[in-house]
């Protein structure tokens, strides 16, 4: 009975009554208003670029080639561009998971010693709090060196080029890096000391126990942390338009077919999307909108992904 | 939605509504019967003038005790005197607390616990915790991962079926997971969830079983369940028990132990420490004049 009546409770305590001071009831309103307004926003942008383009999009688009022309009608699709955002995605995705799980594991169950500990917090939070547009040009500096050629092109007189798939994939990890690492850490002390402690007690060490019992349990804190982080990769123009070149195809450097690939330049949806709108050259605003709401059906995509898996978290019984 | 109201109709003859048929569930736990003094029973650890202190805090000073194979050995005593942190001293899990200091000698089978490797004696003196904690795995794997080398993945599934069912049989757990094998632990009642890690534990084929209030977070059925096999369990291990709850040292242990301030006040036969205690102390706590 007092159970039913819970919520019933709880929803006539969140109405502001005639007993409420005329701030708190204020203040009240002013929330309710920030919540209507970000729904209102949110769908705003879903709805304008819902409505421009489903308008604007044709399948062909998904599968041709951009071409470069002052006539939009012969300016091809995105292909190259869609191509490139998976291609980004994944590379940054594979350097930022691995690097995320093994900083969160550190941070939360060694952290020894620990200024060296809140060294790498710090670190962590840096490079969350650093605008993308100086990710990118540190990324570029730092790769022109000689000793990272292997990543990019080597043009004559052996500069390095510094802008590829390899180097941009490398600080898109960087964005992604702080979201794998917050999540990882959360579920992982959302595990129970008792739980790590019943392996140990089996004659368990602490490495079989991270490996068999702690990450089985944040398995969805990762995926959520990885998808949210992919999310942001996707959606990321500067360090696209300074690293990787966002050239409108894809140009291969020589090499092994792969590896040449990845150490040339090209463009994803965020670039292509940038440099077609009246923003860039602003040559092709159509397909830039219909890019761009195939970018925003990603990005949406991912999020709804990440709320998924966030609903599979290990609950032990209180 | 605002809850219905109801009038009463004053000239209206009331409906009575009749209590629930009294069930024999609905009983109080029934009670193991307490079992003959066992034979064979034999020392199977001893504590020799054991002291644990936190950050330089005593928590247990000078306790000598010894721990039988064949027989229940219940640790009473009030909130904070130092029963788990004694128990947790048997497999040295006191060791993961860096501020916990220990002094004094454990001995098993005749060998000072600290030359063991730490995991290798947990292996030996296996531990059930006060929540039931099984890992996020499936019921089948909770316990292949105690007889399992570390992290390894091997021995394999089919090769494991038997040492799982015989530790799932020993936990009295068998026949209601028989058919769930593959399910996620977690999914399990409060019950069954710890039936599960006394499963697990034994899986390791530990010689000594450790038992943190096992009980406290069940309800009266899954108790009474759990009590029974830890009576029948004494028959071939050496079981200590930390409980909080008199009637159930009364209804399982053979010897009870009372700790009072971090000090071993009193330790003899159940019956004994219950109905003659030696210690006035013991007497006010078993007669609930404090606790």
């Amino acid at each position: 009975m007092a159970v039913a009546a819970a919520p019933r409770e709880r929803a006539a305590l969140a109405e502001p009554s005639p007993s409420w001071r005329r701030g708190d009831k204020i203040a009240v309103g002013l929330c309710w208003a920030a919540g209507l307004l970000l729904c209102a926003l949110a769908a705003a942008i879903v709805l304008y670029m819902g409505y421009k383009g489903l308008s604007l999009l044709r399948p062909e688009l998904l599968w041709q080639r951009p071409q470069a022309s002052a006539d939009q009608s012969k300016t091809g699709g995105f292909l190259d561009p869609l191509i490139g955002t998976v291609v980004l995605t994944a590379l940054g995705t594979a350097i930022a998971l691995p690097l995320g799980v093994a900083t969160a594991i550190w941070l939360s169950e060694f952290a020894r010693p620990s200024w060296l500990a809140r060294a790498v917090e710090s670190g962590v939070e840096v490079i969350a709090g650093t605008p993308d547009i100086v990710l990118a040009i540190f990324g570029l500096v730092l790769f022109q060196q000689s000793f990272f050629a292997f990543l990019s092109l080597t043009a004559q007189g052996n500069a390095v080029f510094g802008r590829s798939f390899l180097t941009a994939g490398a600080m898109m990890a960087l964005v992604a890096l702080p979201f794998v690492v917050g999540s990882t850490r959360e579920a992982l002390q959302a595990v129970p000391r008792h739980v790590r402690e019943a392996s140990y007690a089996l004659g368990k060490t602490r490495a079989a126990t991270i490996r068999r019992v702690l990450l089985p349990a944040c398995r969805p804190g990762i995926a959520t942390g990885t998808v949210l982080g992919m999310g942001r990769i996707v959606g990321d123009t500067a360090i696209v338009v300074i690293l990787l070149g966002a050239s409108l195809q894809f140009s291969r450097v020589d090499g092994p077919p792969v590896m040449g690939d990845l150490r040339g330049t090209g463009s994803t949806l965020t670039s292509y999307v940038y440099n077609n709108s009246p923003a860039g050259e602003g040559n092709a605003p159509e397909k830039a909108y219909a890019a761009a709401f195939v970018l925003l059906l990603v990005v949406i995509g991912l999020n709804l992904a990440a709320g998924r898996l966030g609903r599979g978290r290990a609950k032990w019984k209180s | 939605m605002p809850p219905p109201i109801r009038r009463i109709v004053v000239d209206e003859t009331p409906t009575v509504v009749e209590g629930a048929p009294t069930r024999p569930a609905a009983a109080p736990a029934p009670r193991p019967a307490r079992r003959a003094p066992r034979a064979g029973v034999r020392e199977r650890m001893r504590i020799e003038g054991l002291g644990v202190a936190y950050g330089g805090k005593p928590a247990v000073r000078d306790v000598s005790l010894e721990v039988r194979a064949g027989e229940v050995l219940a640790l009473i005593g009030p909130s904070g005197c130092g029963k788990t942190t004694l128990l947790r001293c048997l497999n040295r899990l006191t060791e993961l607390t860096p501020s916990a200091v220990r002094t004094g000698r454990l001995v098993l089978d005749d060998e000072d616990v600290d030359r063991f490797e730490a995991t290798q004696l947990r292996r030996r003196v296996s531990m059930v915790f006060q929540q039931p904690n099984p890992f996020p795995m499936s019921v089948f794997d909770n316990v292949a991962y105690a007889v399992r080398e570390q992290a390894s993945r091997r021995p394999r599934k089919a090769d494991l079926r038997g040492p799982v069912e015989e530790a799932l049989r020993r936990a009295g757990l068998w026949d209601e997971v028989e058919a769930d094998l593959d399910h996620p632990a977690l999914r399990l009642s409060g019950g069954q969830q710890q039936r599960l890690c006394i499963a697990r534990a034994l899986a390791a084929g530990p010689e000594v079983l450790l038992l943190d209030e096992p009980c406290s977070a069940l309800d009266p059925r899954s108790t009474a369940v759990i009590e029974e096999l830890i009576v029948s369990l004494a028959d071939e291990l050496a079981v200590v028990i930390v409980t909080h709850n008199l009637q159930q040292a009364q209804r399982i242990a053979d010897r009870v132990a009372f700790m009072y301030l971090g000090e071993l006040v009193e330790c003899g036969p159940a019956d004994q420490v219950f109905s003659a205690p030696r210690s006035a102390r013991t007497r006010d706590y078993v007669s609930g004049v404090f606790g």
